[in-house]
């Protein structure tokens, strides 16, 4: 969808370029996380694609077509933009920001009024918004108006230059999450630039590393990235917790589970204490059918279990949840695993073990 | 030994009778000056809008054209009205060539004040969505720059009918006439009367003016600035 051709582009007045001989390709519906220290030229390869700077070598190629045989303006109305400081216009209301690029593709209103409304609702903003003005909204909701107005036109290509980097880290978690969520509706081709190398893990389907002076150190997967980074500066720049962050990226649902020391409620103590012993354990989990009702110390087995009261576990995470969560969860459990639950049903349990293999791999 | 004027107003005091006598020749006056002064303004702005364009478009030529204008600012009035009598007698053409004069420093630089004075950030993102240059110049940049161009075409009405009182030397009528009168008569009434509608013209014209400021550019409306 979008190719780099050995592409540079030296600043008048600069000694050494500020992007040096990049080649990216990117397919349809790929979601591209440019990320690199500051100054390392990623508002500049971002400006590039849209031509907003012009390379001083190198070939771009937008959907097929060379970027320099399409008229600048209309290449840019095809390509979703969010610069860096947002830049809403200060004079019009949000639904006009939001109509922008419709209006100059000459929608009719009603189409543009539906157009606006359908994506106000998408960016999770109040539609009682429409009609303020950029300044009377706060940094998060300028956000949000900043990704509906590239969405606007429904371009197949999406550029967004650290379009969460003005709020505070909880919204801008927040934001992510949306983003992802909206990203899996609408499976643009997204290059995203950001300078936190968490954002990058999180979002990106493969992430461009770029040291400074527009050098490429690694372009592949986030786990390829964790598990094999390509240089000094490129495990550097990751930094530490490197295991914790590639935990980060797999979900529960991707490993294969333990039954664990699990009886149903209605067995026999003999058949709890065997499941104790062929895991080792010093506790058993009681089933209720497909329904876990919980745990409780083998010294305590006695009689029924169902005259048991048993401990709830302190957490249970569904198979969407990352490993680091799990990890988590085993760490603050007193069973020292995390058990797995989807819809109320008991899916398995993984420990410490599991999860440190998964980082080995 | 003739006296002097402030000894003339502590005798005469203020001629009532004089001034409800003039009230129509107050009117006359009035739409004299306003015209004088409109036309002033509106020819001013035209032309300011005019070179504020080539400075924007050209920018080498900003300084030159600001250099010209703010010579033409620092002439005093008498000077350039006698100036040019010789060449264009005591016509309207001479008082509004010299009026107009005046005003385009003031516009000139505000109008490309207010343009330069719009974020950056919002001009990238206009041609990042794919703006075209005058797009761009009329329907994002002129909007957001029309709080300083008002803040211009307010200084430099206001300035321009406090010109205009000289331009009656010049048989253009206007305020300037009573003031004029009154000092050759030595009336203090007059004067008082010249000088006081002067003021006042101009500080409705400023009025509305802000008001008209408001109207342009209702997102400042709501935004204490
Ligand atoms: N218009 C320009 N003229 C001259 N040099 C420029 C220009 N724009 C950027 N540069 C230089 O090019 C280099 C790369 O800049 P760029 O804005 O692409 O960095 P960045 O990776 O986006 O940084 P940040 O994370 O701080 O936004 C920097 O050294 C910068 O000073
Ligand atoms: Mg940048």
């Amino acid at each position: 969808m979008i190719s780099l051709v050995d592409v540079t582009k030296v600043f008048p007045g600069m000694d050494h370029p500020a992007v040096d001989g990049l080649s990216l390709d990117i397919a349809a519906g790929e979601f591209v996380v440019l990320v690199g220290p500051s100054g390392c030229g990623k508002t500049t390869t971002l400006k590039m694609i849209n031509r907003i700077i012009e390379p001083s070598s190198g070939e771009i190629w937008v959907d097929g077509v060379a970027a320099t045989e399409t008229p600048a303006f209309e290449l840019r109305r095809g390509i979703g933009y969010v610069i860096q400081q947002i830049g809403l216009f200060p004079h019009r209301t949000i639904a006009e920001n939001i109509g922008t690029v419709p209006e100059l593709l000459g929608w009719d209103r009603p189409r543009i009024a539906e157009r606006i409304e359908d994506l106000v609702v998408r960016v999770g903003l109040d539609p009682a918004m429409l009609g303020r003005y950029p300044s009377e909204l706060s940094g998060g909701q300028q956000q949000r108006v900043g990704v509906a107005r590239a969405l606007a036109a429904d371009p197949p290509v999406l550029l967004l230059d650290e379009p969460f980097g003005a709020v505070d880290p909880i919204v801008r978690f927040q934001l992510q999450e949306e983003f992802l969520r909206l990203q899996e509706e609408l499976s643009k081709t997204v290059v995203f630039v950001t300078h936190d190398i968490d954002e990058a893990l999180r979002m990106g389907d493969r992430i461009a590393i770029l040291n400074v002076g527009g050098i490429l150190e690694q372009f592949d997967t986030p786990e390829n990235i964790l598990s094999g980074p390509a240089s000094e500066f490129v495990a550097d720049f990751i930094g530490g917790e490197r295991g914790l962050k590639r935990l980060g990226l797999r979900t529960v649902g991707s490993v294969d589970l333990t039954r664990g020391p699990v009886v149903d409620v209605r067995s026999d103590v003999e058949t709890a204490r065997d499941a104790m012993a062929q895991y080792g354990t010093e506790w058993v989990a009681l089933l209720d059918g497909d329904r876990l009702l919980g745990w409780v110390w083998g010294e305590d087995l006695d009689g029924q279990l169902t005259d048991l009261e048993p401990h709830s576990f302190w957490v249970e995470l569904d198979p969407e949840s990352t490993l680091r969560k799990a990890l988590n969860a085993v760490v603050m459990t007193r069973s020292r695993v995390a058990v797995v639950v989807e819809d109320g049903i008991y899916r398995g349990m993984l420990g410490l073990e599991t999860i440190a293999g998964e980082v080995d791999q | 030994m003739t006296p002097t004027l402030a000894q003339a107003a502590a005798e005469v005091g203020i001629d009532w009778g004089w001034v409800f006598g003039h009230v129509d020749e107050m009117w006359e006056r009035t739409v004299e000056h306003v015209t004088l002064t409109g036309v002033a303004v509106v020819v001013g702005f035209i032309l300011a809008v005019a070179l504020s364009l080539v400075a924007i478009r050209w920018r080498a030529t900003y300084k030159p054209i600001t250099w010209f204008t703010g010579v033409l600012y620092t002439i005093p009035s008498l000077g350039l009205f006698a100036f040019m009598v010789p060449f264009t007698g005591l016509t309207l053409l001479t008082a509004e060539i010299g009026l107009i004069l005046y005003t385009l420093l003031i516009l000139v630089r505000n109008i490309v004040a207010g343009i330069d004075g719009v974020p950056a950030n919002v001009v990238e993102a206009a041609r990042g969505m794919g703006y075209q240059s005058r797009e761009l110049l009329w329907r994002i940049e002129v909007p957001l720059a029309m709080p300083v161009i008002i803040a211009g075409v307010r200084i430099a009405t206001v300035t321009t009918i406090g010109l205009v009182t000289v331009t009656s030397l010049i048989g253009q009528g206007g305020y300037g006439v009573f003031i004029e009168r009154g000092i050759s008569r030595r009336f203090l009434t007059e004067i008082l009367v010249g000088t006081v509608l002067s003021v006042s013209l101009a500080v409705l014209f400023d009025f509305l003016l802000v008001r008209v400021g408001r109207w342009v550019a209702p997102w400042t409306r709501k935004t204490a600035v």
